[in-house]
């Protein structure tokens, strides 16, 4: 049986592998065919930053790896609405065409419909 | 009901992996089961031996020794997420020649579909840390 799953991301891309190491279980969870979605909010939405630079301090790129996750059929890519407006982001400075805005309410809507949240 | 935890910060540094075993404990005591205690991220230096606690402070890497000896719990340890933190089992020392092994008795290394098949096997997915 199919499980809804979502994986929230709410750490910045560098200063901590945080990010990296959940982006790491969102790509295994990937091949267990489930109804795999994510979510960045809090610090996470700087993971959707466009021109990061992230060889100057010899991390692997955040905006080089992300792409991947649509050839990975995980489709279902949400951004935080008022994360990104309390960080100054607007959407078209975003990396993922098809990452989709929802507002705290509409998160908490996405959240009831989960059978497993997998928070980092 | 069926439970799984993941647990992701260090013993000693943060809360997260003290509150999760007081967690395991309580839900043991209240009829339910435990699946699987997943230790990803810095989680995984609760499965180092070479721990060295002080006598009045609450030893935890050993307390989740007992859990796994008492009741039989799945103690598994991210590898990419312990290779590269210094945790390793004979088998891994051995591969990368590497002059030593620390992995705790009771604890297993393996892949991180054993996280994604905690989620899809249990009932519940409790995370600590990070």
């Amino acid at each position: 049986m199919r499980k809804k799953i979502l994986f929230i991301s709410r750490h910045a891309p560098y200063g901590s592998s945080i990010a990296k190491e959940a982006l790491d279980a969102v790509l295994t969870m990937a091949a267990y065919e489930q109804d795999l979605s994510l979510l960045f909010m809090d610090d996470g939405v700087f993971q959707l930053l466009q021109n990061q630079q992230s060889h100057e301090i010899a991390q692997k790129n955040f905006a080089a790896m992300l792409p991947i996750l649509p050839l990975y059929e995980v489709e279902n890519i949400f951004v935080h609405l008022e994360s990104l407006q309390a960080r100054g982001i607007t959407e078209n400075e975003l990396l993922l065409d098809s990452v989709q805005v929802l507002d705290s309410h509409a998160v908490s809507v996405l959240l009831a419909q989960q059978d497993q949240l997998l928070s980092f | 009901m069926i439970f799984s935890l993941a647990v992701y910060s260090a013993p000693h540094s943060s809360q997260a992996s003290d509150t999760a075993y007081r967690f395991a404990e309580a839900l043991l005591a209240e009829g339910h089961s435990l699946y699987r205690v997943f230790f990803y991220q810095d989680g995984v230096h609760n499965s180092s031996n070479l721990l060295t606690i002080a006598q009045d402070e609450a030893d935890i890497p050993s307390r989740w020794q007992h859990l796994s000896n008492t009741h039989q719990v799945d103690l598994v340890v991210c590898i990419a997420a312990a290779l590269k933190r210094g945790i390793l089992n004979q088998e891994e020392a051995d591969r990368y020649e590497k002059p030593a092994h620390n992995l705790r008795q009771g604890f297993a290394l393996s892949g991180l579909g054993q996280l994604v098949d905690a989620a899809l096997a249990s009932d519940r997915l409790i995370t600590f840390g990070s």
